[in-house]
Protein backbone atom coordinates (compact mmCIF):
# COMPACT_ATOMS: atom_id res chain seq x y z
CA UNK A 1 0.00 0.00 0.00
CA UNK A 2 1.20 3.25 -0.73
CA UNK A 3 1.68 6.22 2.14
CA UNK A 4 0.14 9.40 2.05
CA UNK A 5 1.64 12.00 4.01
CA UNK A 6 -0.99 14.41 5.36
CA UNK A 7 0.24 18.12 5.93
CA UNK A 8 -0.78 19.34 9.22
CA UNK A 9 -3.43 21.77 8.02
CA UNK A 10 -5.22 19.24 6.36
CA UNK A 11 -5.32 16.77 9.83
CA UNK A 12 -8.20 17.92 10.96
CA UNK A 13 -10.25 16.48 7.78
CA UNK A 14 -8.38 13.28 8.70
CA UNK A 15 -8.60 12.69 12.12
CA UNK A 16 -5.20 13.96 13.04
CA UNK A 17 -3.99 10.69 11.07
CA UNK A 18 -0.39 11.82 9.58
CA UNK A 19 0.04 9.03 7.29
CA UNK A 20 -2.76 7.40 5.42
CA UNK A 21 -1.99 3.63 3.86
CA UNK A 22 -3.98 3.42 0.51
CA UNK A 23 -4.33 0.43 -1.91
CA UNK A 24 -4.25 2.26 -5.24
CA UNK A 25 -2.14 1.79 -8.40
CA UNK A 26 -2.05 5.71 -9.47
CA UNK A 27 -1.86 8.74 -7.85
CA UNK A 28 -5.37 9.75 -9.20
CA UNK A 29 -6.83 5.98 -7.76
CA UNK A 30 -4.87 7.39 -4.28
CA UNK A 31 -6.83 10.75 -4.55
CA UNK A 32 -10.03 9.16 -5.45
CA UNK A 33 -10.16 6.60 -2.66
CA UNK A 34 -8.27 9.18 0.00
CA UNK A 35 -11.88 11.64 -0.17
CA UNK A 36 -13.80 8.63 0.07
CA UNK A 37 -11.78 7.73 3.19
CA UNK A 38 -12.01 11.45 4.31
CA UNK A 39 -15.10 13.31 2.53
CA UNK A 40 -13.84 16.60 4.05
CA UNK A 41 -10.54 16.03 2.21
CA UNK A 42 -12.43 16.80 -0.84
CA UNK A 43 -12.81 20.21 -1.32
CA UNK A 44 -9.32 21.18 -0.11
CA UNK A 45 -7.47 18.72 -2.44
CA UNK A 46 -9.98 18.83 -5.76
CA UNK A 47 -11.74 22.06 -7.77
CA UNK A 48 -15.39 21.53 -8.83
CA UNK A 49 -14.15 19.70 -12.39
CA UNK A 50 -12.14 17.07 -9.85
CA UNK A 51 -8.82 18.37 -10.79
CA UNK A 52 -6.41 18.65 -8.41
CA UNK A 53 -6.58 22.29 -6.90
CA UNK A 54 -3.61 24.99 -8.38
CA UNK A 55 -2.90 26.11 -4.56
CA UNK A 56 -2.20 22.15 -3.52
CA UNK A 57 1.26 20.27 -5.11
CA UNK A 58 1.26 16.16 -4.84
CA UNK A 59 4.73 14.94 -4.86
CA UNK A 60 5.23 11.14 -5.64
CA UNK A 61 8.53 10.61 -3.86
CA UNK A 62 10.35 13.74 -4.68
CA UNK A 63 9.11 14.47 -7.48
CA UNK A 64 6.27 17.12 -8.54
CA UNK A 65 3.37 15.04 -10.32
CA UNK A 66 3.15 17.36 -12.88
CA UNK A 67 6.27 16.32 -13.97
CA UNK A 68 5.78 12.77 -14.19
CA UNK A 69 2.59 11.51 -15.62
CA UNK A 70 0.45 13.45 -13.14
CA UNK A 71 -3.03 11.95 -12.13
CA UNK A 72 -1.70 8.81 -13.90
CA UNK A 73 1.76 8.95 -12.28
CA UNK A 74 1.64 4.88 -11.03
CA UNK A 75 2.49 3.97 -7.14
CA UNK A 76 3.54 1.00 -5.71
CA UNK A 77 3.84 -0.07 -2.21
CA UNK A 78 6.73 1.53 -1.26
CA UNK A 79 5.83 5.27 -2.95
CA UNK A 80 5.39 7.78 -0.38
CA UNK A 81 2.81 10.65 -1.53
CA UNK A 82 2.77 13.97 -0.12
CA UNK A 83 0.39 16.24 -0.24
CA UNK A 84 1.89 19.99 0.11
CA UNK A 85 -0.45 22.98 -0.09
CA UNK A 86 0.46 26.61 -0.44
CA UNK A 87 0.93 28.08 3.21
CA UNK A 88 1.63 31.77 4.11
CA UNK A 89 2.23 32.27 7.44
CA UNK A 90 5.41 34.59 8.63
CA UNK A 91 4.96 37.67 9.63
CA UNK A 92 2.16 38.21 12.32
CA UNK B 1 32.58 49.24 -5.24
CA UNK B 2 33.85 45.61 -6.44
CA UNK B 3 34.01 43.12 -3.07
CA UNK B 4 37.49 42.95 -3.56
CA UNK B 5 38.19 46.44 -3.19
CA UNK B 6 36.79 46.39 0.21
CA UNK B 7 39.23 46.15 3.24
CA UNK B 8 38.24 44.99 6.71
CA UNK B 9 39.22 46.79 10.16
CA UNK B 10 41.28 45.05 12.23
CA UNK B 11 37.62 44.79 14.74
CA UNK B 12 36.08 43.33 11.76
CA UNK B 13 38.39 40.93 11.02
CA UNK B 14 38.08 39.88 15.06
CA UNK B 15 34.64 39.93 14.80
CA UNK B 16 34.38 37.80 11.32
CA UNK B 17 37.11 35.40 12.39
CA UNK B 18 34.66 31.89 12.74
CA UNK B 19 33.66 32.93 8.76
CA UNK B 20 37.10 33.76 7.58
CA UNK B 21 38.59 30.21 8.78
CA UNK B 22 36.11 27.97 7.56
CA UNK B 23 37.76 26.42 4.15
CA UNK B 24 35.53 27.68 0.94
CA UNK B 25 34.52 30.74 2.87
CA UNK B 26 37.12 32.61 3.85
CA UNK B 27 37.75 36.48 3.91
CA UNK B 28 35.97 36.86 0.00
CA UNK B 29 33.15 35.11 1.65
CA UNK B 30 33.27 37.86 4.51
CA UNK B 31 34.04 40.60 2.05
CA UNK B 32 30.80 39.60 -0.33
CA UNK B 33 28.78 39.77 2.68
CA UNK B 34 29.87 42.70 3.60
CA UNK B 35 29.42 44.18 -0.27
CA UNK B 36 25.87 42.81 -0.11
CA UNK B 37 22.52 44.53 0.32
CA UNK B 38 19.44 42.48 1.30
CA UNK B 39 16.13 42.49 1.82
CA UNK B 40 13.83 41.48 4.23
CA UNK B 41 10.08 41.59 3.67
CA UNK B 42 8.44 40.80 7.08
CA UNK B 43 10.50 41.86 10.31
CA UNK B 44 8.10 39.29 12.37
CA UNK B 45 8.63 35.68 12.89
CA UNK B 46 10.54 34.72 9.90
CA UNK B 47 12.28 38.11 10.05
CA UNK B 48 13.46 38.49 13.64
CA UNK B 49 15.71 35.60 12.77
CA UNK B 50 16.81 36.37 9.77
CA UNK B 51 17.35 39.91 10.54
CA UNK B 52 19.77 38.54 13.59
CA UNK B 53 21.43 36.09 12.01
CA UNK B 54 22.25 38.05 8.84
CA UNK B 55 23.42 41.08 10.85
CA UNK B 56 26.04 38.89 13.32
CA UNK B 57 26.79 37.37 10.06
CA UNK B 58 28.24 41.15 8.91
CA UNK B 59 25.56 41.52 5.86
CA UNK B 60 26.85 45.32 4.67
CA UNK B 61 23.32 46.58 4.40
CA UNK B 62 19.87 45.81 5.53
CA UNK B 63 16.76 46.48 4.07
CA UNK B 64 13.60 46.20 6.12
CA UNK B 65 9.99 46.43 5.16
CA UNK B 66 7.20 46.73 7.66
CA UNK B 67 4.20 48.99 8.14
CA UNK B 68 3.04 47.36 11.50
CA UNK B 69 4.30 48.45 15.64
CA UNK B 70 5.46 46.08 18.19
CA UNK B 71 2.78 44.14 20.05
CA UNK B 72 2.36 41.89 23.20
CA UNK B 73 1.21 39.32 21.56
CA UNK B 74 4.20 39.21 19.27
CA UNK B 75 6.71 38.45 21.38
CA UNK B 76 6.10 34.75 21.62
CA UNK B 77 7.89 34.13 18.27
CA UNK B 78 8.96 37.88 17.31
CA UNK B 79 12.56 37.53 19.27
CA UNK B 80 13.90 40.82 17.74
CA UNK B 81 11.83 42.56 19.77
CA UNK B 82 11.12 43.00 23.27
CA UNK B 83 8.80 45.03 26.06
CA UNK B 84 10.38 48.23 26.21
CA UNK B 85 9.34 48.28 21.90
CA UNK B 86 5.97 47.58 22.57
CA UNK B 87 3.30 50.04 20.84
CA UNK B 88 6.81 51.33 18.63
CA UNK B 89 7.12 50.72 14.68
CA UNK B 90 8.72 47.30 13.99
CA UNK B 91 11.03 48.45 11.67
CA UNK B 92 12.60 51.30 14.29
CA UNK B 93 12.81 48.80 16.90
CA UNK B 94 14.43 46.27 15.04
CA UNK B 95 17.16 48.98 13.66
CA UNK B 96 17.83 49.70 17.80
CA UNK B 97 18.51 45.84 18.34
CA UNK B 98 20.52 45.11 15.19
CA UNK B 99 23.05 48.22 15.63
CA UNK B 100 23.50 47.11 18.97
CA UNK B 101 24.41 43.83 17.60
CA UNK B 102 26.82 45.20 14.72
CA UNK B 103 27.68 48.57 14.56
CA UNK B 104 29.66 47.34 10.75
CA UNK B 105 25.92 46.64 9.39
CA UNK B 106 23.96 49.36 7.83
CA UNK B 107 20.03 49.19 7.90
CA UNK B 108 17.59 51.24 5.50
CA UNK B 109 13.50 51.46 6.78
CA UNK B 110 10.94 50.74 4.75
CA UNK B 111 7.90 51.48 7.72
CA UNK B 112 4.92 50.97 4.67
CA UNK B 113 2.87 48.29 3.63
CA UNK B 114 4.75 46.82 0.09
CA UNK B 115 2.63 47.29 -2.53
CA UNK B 116 2.03 47.45 -6.34
CA UNK B 117 3.07 50.94 -6.42
CA UNK B 118 5.83 50.60 -4.25
CA UNK B 119 7.72 46.96 -4.52
CA UNK B 120 9.44 47.61 -7.91
CA UNK B 121 11.14 51.26 -5.91
CA UNK B 122 12.07 49.48 -2.93
CA UNK B 123 13.30 46.11 -4.08
CA UNK B 124 15.02 47.30 -7.18
CA UNK B 125 18.35 48.00 -4.83
CA UNK B 126 19.03 45.13 -3.47
CA UNK B 127 20.49 42.03 -4.47
CA UNK B 128 18.74 39.65 -2.56
CA UNK B 129 15.23 39.45 -1.03
CA UNK B 130 13.77 37.24 2.05
CA UNK B 131 10.05 37.07 2.19
CA UNK B 132 9.01 36.70 5.39
CA UNK B 133 5.62 38.18 4.89
CA UNK B 134 2.44 36.39 6.13
CA UNK B 135 -0.26 36.44 3.30
CA UNK B 136 -0.82 34.86 -0.17
CA UNK B 137 -1.28 38.77 -2.42
CA UNK B 138 2.56 39.66 -0.34
CA UNK B 139 3.85 36.37 -1.51
CA UNK B 140 2.81 36.67 -5.10
CA UNK B 141 3.74 40.31 -4.81
CA UNK B 142 7.15 39.81 -3.97
CA UNK B 143 7.44 36.59 -6.40
CA UNK B 144 6.83 39.03 -9.16
CA UNK B 145 8.67 41.90 -8.33
CA UNK B 146 11.70 39.87 -7.95
CA UNK B 147 11.38 38.26 -11.50
CA UNK B 148 10.99 41.91 -13.23
CA UNK B 149 13.75 42.78 -11.74
CA UNK B 150 15.21 40.01 -11.61
CA UNK B 151 16.75 39.26 -8.12
CA UNK B 152 16.63 36.32 -6.16
CA UNK B 153 13.95 35.66 -3.62
CA UNK B 154 14.53 33.46 -0.63
CA UNK B 155 11.06 32.10 0.52
CA UNK B 156 10.08 31.03 3.64
CA UNK B 157 6.52 30.30 5.22
CA UNK B 158 5.01 28.94 8.11
CA UNK B 159 1.31 27.63 9.61
CA UNK B 160 1.26 25.76 12.69
CA UNK B 161 3.66 22.73 12.69
CA UNK B 162 4.51 23.21 9.02
CA UNK B 163 7.25 25.18 7.25
CA UNK B 164 8.48 25.80 3.82
CA UNK B 165 11.42 27.23 2.30
CA UNK B 166 13.03 27.39 -1.17
CA UNK B 167 15.61 29.87 -3.27
CA UNK B 168 13.19 31.24 -6.55
CA UNK B 169 14.67 32.83 -9.19
CA UNK B 170 17.89 31.78 -8.62
CA UNK B 171 20.70 31.81 -11.33
CA UNK B 172 23.51 29.37 -10.51
CA UNK B 173 26.87 30.15 -12.02
CA UNK B 174 26.10 28.35 -15.80
CA UNK B 175 23.40 30.82 -16.20
CA UNK B 176 20.34 28.54 -15.35
CA UNK B 177 17.63 30.50 -13.97
CA UNK B 178 15.28 28.27 -11.29
CA UNK B 179 11.75 28.32 -10.58
CA UNK B 180 9.90 30.48 -8.87
CA UNK B 181 6.24 30.56 -6.53
CA UNK B 182 3.87 30.45 -9.27
CA UNK B 183 5.89 27.63 -10.61
CA UNK B 184 5.10 26.27 -7.55
CA UNK B 185 1.97 27.42 -6.80
CA UNK B 186 0.20 28.79 -10.01
CA UNK B 187 -2.74 30.46 -8.40
CA UNK B 188 -3.38 31.11 -4.50
CA UNK B 189 -6.12 29.35 -2.61
CA UNK B 190 -9.38 31.11 -1.99
CA UNK B 191 -10.23 33.28 1.09
CA UNK B 192 -11.32 31.58 4.18
CA UNK B 193 -9.90 28.10 2.71
CA UNK B 194 -6.83 28.60 4.33
CA UNK B 195 -6.99 30.01 7.95
CA UNK B 196 -4.13 32.77 9.03
CA UNK B 197 -1.37 32.34 11.45
CA UNK B 198 -4.06 34.72 13.27
CA UNK B 199 -6.52 32.39 13.49
CA UNK B 200 -4.85 29.16 12.90
CA UNK B 201 -1.94 29.60 15.47
CA UNK B 202 2.08 29.37 14.72
CA UNK B 203 4.06 27.56 17.35
CA UNK B 204 7.15 30.08 18.55
CA UNK B 205 9.76 28.10 17.77
CA UNK B 206 8.39 27.21 14.07
CA UNK B 207 9.63 30.70 12.24
CA UNK B 208 12.93 30.52 14.07
CA UNK B 209 13.81 27.01 12.58
CA UNK B 210 11.96 28.55 9.44
CA UNK B 211 13.85 31.88 9.69
CA UNK B 212 17.05 30.93 10.12
CA UNK B 213 17.33 28.80 7.05
CA UNK B 214 16.15 31.80 5.17
CA UNK B 215 19.45 33.25 6.51
CA UNK B 216 21.44 30.44 5.56
CA UNK B 217 20.05 30.58 2.06
CA UNK B 218 20.74 34.52 1.97
CA UNK B 219 23.93 33.47 3.13
CA UNK B 220 24.97 30.94 0.19
CA UNK B 221 23.47 32.82 -2.64
CA UNK B 222 25.43 35.96 -1.98
CA UNK B 223 28.80 33.67 -1.15
CA UNK B 224 28.32 31.37 -3.70
CA UNK B 225 29.26 28.78 -1.00
CA UNK B 226 27.53 25.20 -1.35
CA UNK B 227 24.34 24.96 -3.27
CA UNK B 228 21.52 27.46 -2.85
CA UNK B 229 17.74 25.45 -1.99
CA UNK B 230 16.84 26.65 -6.12
CA UNK B 231 14.81 23.90 -7.95
CA UNK B 232 14.21 22.66 -4.32
CA UNK B 233 11.35 23.17 -2.20
CA UNK B 234 12.25 22.20 1.63
CA UNK B 235 9.26 21.27 3.82
CA UNK B 236 9.77 20.63 7.51
CA UNK B 237 6.80 19.07 9.85
CA UNK B 238 7.77 20.11 13.35
CA UNK B 239 5.55 17.68 15.07
CA UNK B 240 6.97 14.53 13.52
CA UNK B 241 9.80 16.00 12.84
CA UNK B 242 9.20 15.30 8.66
CA UNK B 243 11.26 16.59 7.03
CA UNK B 244 11.65 16.49 3.24
CA UNK B 245 13.23 18.09 0.19
CA UNK B 246 11.17 18.08 -3.15
CA UNK B 247 12.29 18.96 -6.59
CA UNK B 248 10.30 21.71 -9.00
CA UNK B 249 10.55 23.11 -11.86
CA UNK B 250 9.88 26.01 -14.09
CA UNK B 251 7.37 26.03 -16.05
CA UNK B 252 5.97 27.04 -19.59
CA UNK B 253 2.76 28.39 -18.85
CA UNK B 254 4.35 30.52 -15.84
CA UNK B 255 2.06 34.03 -16.79
CA UNK B 256 5.72 36.14 -15.65
CA UNK B 257 8.56 34.19 -17.13
CA UNK B 258 6.94 31.16 -18.93
CA UNK B 259 6.73 30.55 -22.80
CA UNK B 260 4.11 33.14 -23.40
CA UNK B 261 3.84 35.69 -20.71
CA UNK B 262 0.91 37.50 -19.56
CA UNK B 263 1.52 39.64 -16.80
CA UNK B 264 4.59 42.67 -17.65
CA UNK B 265 4.40 44.45 -14.95
CA UNK B 266 2.43 44.27 -11.33
CA UNK B 267 -0.98 43.26 -11.28
CA UNK B 268 -3.53 44.04 -8.10
CA UNK B 269 -2.92 41.24 -5.89
CA UNK B 270 -5.50 41.48 -3.29
CA UNK B 271 -8.21 40.61 -6.38
CA UNK B 272 -5.57 38.10 -7.62
CA UNK B 273 -6.34 36.49 -4.58
CA UNK B 274 -10.12 36.96 -4.66
CA UNK B 275 -9.91 39.50 -1.56
CA UNK B 276 -11.88 41.95 -3.74
CA UNK B 277 -13.77 39.55 -5.80
CA UNK B 278 -17.11 40.95 -6.94
CA UNK B 279 -19.74 39.55 -4.48
CA UNK B 280 -23.35 39.27 -5.83
CA UNK B 281 -24.78 40.62 -2.10
CA UNK B 282 -22.30 41.54 0.21
CA UNK B 283 -22.18 41.50 3.95
CA UNK B 284 -23.79 44.07 6.00
CA UNK B 285 -21.32 46.07 8.06
CA UNK B 286 -21.18 47.74 10.90
CA UNK B 287 -18.36 49.96 11.95
CA UNK B 288 -17.38 49.82 16.02
CA UNK B 289 -18.22 53.24 16.32
CA UNK B 290 -22.04 52.77 15.61
CA UNK B 291 -21.90 49.14 17.63
CA UNK B 292 -20.53 51.06 20.55
CA UNK B 293 -23.56 53.63 19.79
CA UNK B 294 -26.09 50.96 19.85
CA UNK B 295 -24.54 49.85 22.79
CA UNK B 296 -24.71 53.12 24.63
CA UNK B 297 -28.15 54.15 23.69
CA UNK B 298 -29.30 50.94 24.66
CA UNK B 299 -30.62 49.34 21.38
CA UNK B 300 -32.63 45.93 21.11
CA UNK B 301 -29.77 44.03 19.33
CA UNK B 302 -28.01 40.67 19.71
CA UNK B 303 -23.79 40.82 19.97
CA UNK B 304 -22.37 37.66 18.50
CA UNK B 305 -18.50 36.59 19.09
CA UNK B 306 -17.44 33.89 17.06
CA UNK B 307 -14.11 33.62 18.34
CA UNK B 308 -12.86 30.87 20.11
CA UNK B 309 -12.55 30.34 23.80
CA UNK B 310 -9.13 31.16 24.54
CA UNK B 311 -9.60 34.35 22.74
CA UNK B 312 -12.83 35.50 24.19
CA UNK B 313 -10.88 35.39 27.45
CA UNK B 314 -8.67 37.52 26.58
CA UNK B 315 -11.03 40.33 25.81
CA UNK B 316 -14.76 40.57 25.16
CA UNK B 317 -16.86 43.47 24.50
CA UNK B 318 -19.91 41.58 26.14
CA UNK B 319 -20.89 39.29 22.76
CA UNK B 320 -22.40 35.61 23.09
CA UNK B 321 -19.84 33.41 22.48
CA UNK B 322 -20.88 30.96 19.76
CA UNK B 323 -17.08 30.00 17.96
CA UNK B 324 -17.38 29.42 14.37
CA UNK B 325 -17.08 25.90 13.45
CA UNK B 326 -20.23 25.30 16.19
CA UNK B 327 -22.51 28.44 14.23
CA UNK B 328 -24.68 26.43 12.63
CA UNK B 329 -25.46 23.98 15.55
CA UNK B 330 -26.35 27.33 17.13
CA UNK B 331 -29.28 28.87 15.20
CA UNK B 332 -31.63 29.03 17.88
CA UNK B 333 -29.70 31.57 19.75
CA UNK B 334 -29.63 33.49 16.72
CA UNK B 335 -32.99 35.92 17.11
CA UNK B 336 -34.53 37.25 13.39
CA UNK B 337 -36.51 39.33 14.88
CA UNK B 338 -33.93 42.14 15.70
CA UNK B 339 -30.78 43.35 14.74
CA UNK B 340 -27.51 40.72 15.43
CA UNK B 341 -24.04 42.15 14.90
CA UNK B 342 -21.64 39.36 14.31
CA UNK B 343 -17.98 39.87 15.60
CA UNK B 344 -14.41 38.23 15.53
CA UNK B 345 -10.73 39.09 16.01
CA UNK B 346 -10.33 41.24 12.47
CA UNK B 347 -13.87 40.81 10.87
CA UNK B 348 -13.10 37.66 8.40
CA UNK B 349 -14.56 35.00 10.80
CA UNK B 350 -17.77 36.27 11.16
CA UNK B 351 -18.22 37.37 7.82
CA UNK B 352 -18.05 34.03 7.13
CA UNK B 353 -20.24 32.94 9.79
CA UNK B 354 -22.76 35.22 8.24
CA UNK B 355 -22.62 33.92 4.98
CA UNK B 356 -22.86 30.04 6.40
CA UNK B 357 -26.00 31.75 8.43
CA UNK B 358 -27.15 33.87 5.29
CA UNK B 359 -26.86 30.85 2.67
CA UNK B 360 -28.72 28.14 4.86
CA UNK B 361 -30.97 30.07 6.38
CA UNK B 362 -32.21 33.40 4.85
CA UNK B 363 -31.28 35.22 7.84
CA UNK B 364 -31.41 39.30 6.68
CA UNK B 365 -30.86 41.07 9.98
CA UNK B 366 -26.54 40.60 10.34
CA UNK B 367 -24.49 42.50 10.71
CA UNK B 368 -20.52 42.37 10.34
CA UNK B 369 -18.55 44.16 12.53
CA UNK B 370 -15.70 45.77 10.38
CA UNK B 371 -12.43 45.24 11.57
CA UNK B 372 -13.98 42.92 14.56
CA UNK B 373 -12.94 43.32 18.19
CA UNK B 374 -9.08 44.83 17.34
CA UNK B 375 -11.28 47.89 15.37
CA UNK B 376 -13.13 48.13 18.49
CA UNK B 377 -10.49 48.06 20.84
CA UNK B 378 -8.65 50.93 18.23
CA UNK B 379 -11.92 53.24 18.07
CA UNK B 380 -13.55 53.23 20.68
CA UNK B 381 -11.88 51.50 23.87
CA UNK B 382 -8.06 51.53 23.83
CA UNK B 383 -7.92 50.37 27.62
CA UNK B 384 -8.85 46.49 26.44
CA UNK B 385 -6.46 44.27 26.07
CA UNK B 386 -5.05 44.06 22.34
CA UNK B 387 -3.58 40.42 21.01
Amino acid sequence: MATVIIPTPLRKFTNQTARVQIEAGTIGEVIDQITLDFPELKKHLLDQQGGIRSFVNIFAGDEDIRDLQKENTPVNNSTIISIVPAIAGGSF
Amino acid sequence: MSYQDLEFTREELARYNRHIIIPGFGEEGQKKLKAAKVLIIGSGGLGSPALLYLTAAGVGTIGIVDFDVVDDSNLQRQVIFDIREIGKPKVEAAKRRLEALNPHTRFILHNTHLNSGNALDIIKDYDVVADGTDNFPTRYLVNDATLILDKPNVYGSIFQFEGQVSVFNYVNEKGERGPNYRDLYPTPPPPGLVPSCAEGGVLGVLPGIIGSLQALEVIKVITGIGEPLSGRFYTFDALNFDSRTFNIKRRDDNPVNGKNPTIRELIDYEQFCGMRAVEEKPAKEITARDLYDWQVKGKKFKLIDVREPSEYKIVQIGGTLIPLSTVLEHTDEIPNDMDVVFLCKSGVRSLKAIKELEEKFAFNNLYNLKGGILAYIDQVQPQLTRY
